[in-house]
């Protein structure tokens, strides 16, 4: 029960912190999802990095340790420290720039102003919407099984959901942006000492200390490949270099940028972030592996770390480090519960002259509204319905974002994309996802189980679309590969052939290159300002 | 950004990214560093210290200071305003 009531003081703390902010709330929608744009430099980092840890980096990495051994870290965590870091500096840093400058607050409205077209943005808008909330109910189902499973049962999955989903609500609701970025502090702090204080008291109580464990995998023919990757095709963990493009194409990943004060608050970020994913990876891989000598034969390896901690740690910080992996679930939920909302309100809502009606403060009602309506129906849809459709719709999330990436880049570095290009891509990004989501249902059946090589699914077309244990590849390489290499090419080619924006708008987002050549605006793909829409 | 200046941040990021897929530590355990790290873990545990390495001198050498001081309020706010249905 002790690990029931130190989380329960964690909850408890969180809902002061965000009580706290709702006092220093301004009602107008800037202050509310933004923070007015007031968020400093440490705070951001520990925020943005809340904002893209979830559960996963905690249980689900030991637990895929546990299944297919040490290459998880590479395959994810090393990927991530240098593509994450690379597309905040580049396009982060941009993206800030242009929402201070013109006061976007979201990538959609980004989109619609830089390629003047209502259509594109909320054809991305509905993409984006349809892959996130997905993600949103996974990690109210992750908190409700990590309470379960910390109070060994006696908080019942239901209910657990319910603790998750109500602190999350009232966090997002009362507080917005600011609750959310002060909770962030507290949270990321909390679980990025998890891993360091995890590997610690593990060790603490082993006998041999973890050498002797390593060696015993190691000369076991059977359980060496956990230390190699030699079950890992060398194509697929290439293939995985291409996932953390979606990182800065998650909305939540996108408004978080919008909210810096200053854009000297991304260098602290862009330095720090390879080392926290490290602090939390590291150690939890390193655990999922040695877990599989100290418990092994686990049925879902998912619970390795839990399944540790209440067997070599002290019960109260079993409780403390319960709380941390609750905090890695929280901390991104309501960044993507406040994420959902911003959308809606500002794409839809605020768009279409609900704000010109109703003004600042109704903006802020409508938004607390639909996080309250957001929240229930995302909870009612966790408890009934299976865990495993959303585990799937998340990874095929994190595959389209990536693919939405090339769409992004031509947005704020060239300057002759179109919307027709933007168009396209999003396009043959929503169709290669239905493609994969069909090749994947109708494969289950065939699918080969862990160590057993990839097997065809459509006989005619040979290798072109083979079936793994856990996915669906293409000549071998993940989805990813194709989607966001066609992306990129579609974008560039549609954008070639058709009429480019306006002068008055390339004026706008391209300034320095287009202000002195006065005669490259007659030249081949510059529109005339004559011909420009009004802004 | 002066051309030398985006080639030598070109050159390092390609470096970096292609560092990533170790080939060579694929099949390996052993040494085992520190007594219980599988090499192939601490070369990537390593890789994370080196992106780290490689975005301070991004930050030191390419850091867009043009973005430091955007133009003030231009064009704010044109996010909520409905821009008509284009």
């Amino acid at each position: 029960m002790i690990p029931v009531i130190v989380v329960c003081c964690y909850l408890v703390i969180i809902a002061v912190i965000g009580s706290v902010a709702f006092r220093k709330t301004q009602a107008n929608t800037e202050d509310f999802f933004l923070a007015n744009r007031t968020v400093g430099s440490m705070v951001f980092f520990l925020s943005l990095f809340a904002t893209n840890m979830t559960a996963f980096a905690i249980l689900g990495s030991s637990g895929q340790a546990y299944r297919q051994g040490v290459g998880i870290y590479g395959l994810m965590a090393s990927s991530s420290s240098l593509v994450i870091p690379l597309t905040i500096f580049f396009i982060g840093t941009k993206l800030w720039s242009l929402g201070k400058k013109f006061g976007h607050q979201t990538q959609v409205a980004f989109f619609r102003d830089r390629w003047e077209c209502s259509s594109i943005g909320t054809v991305i808008f509905i993409l984006s919407v349809v892959m996130l909330v997905p993600y949103m109910i996974i990690s109210i189902m992750g908190g409700g099984r990590v309470l379960t499973d910390i109070s060994g049962g006696r908080v019942v999955y239901p209910l657990g959901c319910a603790v998750v989903a109500l602190v999350v609500t009232a966090n997002v609701f009362f507080g917005g942006m600011r609750g959310t970025v002060w909770v962030n502090i507290f949270q990321t702090l909390l679980f990025l000492l998890f891993g360091a204080v995890a590997v610690g008291v593990i060790s603490h109580s082993l006998e041999g200390g973890f050498g002797d464990y390593i060696s015993k995998i190691a000369g076991n023919p059977k359980m060496r490949f956990l230390l190699t990757r030699e079950r890992m095709p060398e194509r697929y963990f290439w293939s995985y270099t291409f996932i953390p493009l979606s990182s800065i194409m998650f909305p939540h990943m996108a408004i978080m940028c919008f909210a810096a004060r200053k854009v000297t608050a991304f260098k602290r970020t862009v330095v720090l972030y390879p080392l926290a994913i490290m602090a939390i990876w590291l150690p939890c891989i390193f655990l999922g592996v040695l877990g599989t000598q100290l418990e092994p034969g686990l049925k879902n390896p998912d619970g390795i770390l839990l399944h540790l901690l209440s067997d070599h740690a002290p019960v109260w910080l079993a409780g403390i480090l319960g709380a941390g992996i609750i905090s890695a679930v929280m901390g991104s939920d309501t960044h993507q519960v406040l994420a959902v909302s911003t959308m809606f309100t500002k794409d839809v809502f605020a768009y279409y002259g609900g704000k010109d009606r109703y003004g600042e403060k109704g903006s802020v009602l409508f938004a607390r509204g639909f996080i309250l309506a957001v929240t229930i129906i995302a909870y009612l849809i966790a408890l009934k319905t299976p865990e495993s459709i959303f585990e799937l719709a998340v990874r095929f999330a994190f595959t389209g974002f990536a693919a939405m990436a090339p769409v992004m880049i031509a947005a704020l570095f060239w300057k002759r994309s179109t919307k027709y290009g933007a168009l396209a891509s999003t396009l043959w990004v929503a169709g290669w996802l239905l493609l994969t989501w069909y090749a994947h249902r109708i494969s289950d059946g065939i699918a080969p189980k862990p160590g057993q090589p990839a097997v065809i699914i459509f006989s005619a077309l040979g290798h072109l679309f083979e079936r793994s244990t856990a996915n669906v590849t293409v000549f071998g390489f993940l989805p990813v590969v194709p989607m966001v290499l066609g992306s990129a090419a579609v974008m560039v080619l549609f954008s070639l052939v058709t009429p480019p924006p306006s002068r008055a708008t390339i004026e706008k987002y391209f300034p320095k290159e287009s202000a002195e050549p006065r005669d490259r605006a007659s030249a081949p793909g510059i529109a005339q300002p004559a011909q420009a829409p009004a802004p | 950004m002066k051309a030398a200046k985006a080639l030598l941040v070109t050159v390092l990021v390609v470096v970096v990214y292609f560092l990533h897929q170790d080939f060579w530590n694929w099949k390996k355990t052993d040494p085992l560093v520190f007594g219980f790290l599988p090499i192939g873990l601490a070369y990537h545990a390593g890789y994370s210290i080196l992106a780290s390495i490689l975005m301070a001198v991004l930050v030191w050498i390419a850091w867009p200071k043009h973005l430091e001081e955007p133009d003030s309020e231009q064009g704010r706010p044109s996010s909520d305003q409905p821009q008509g249905h284009r």
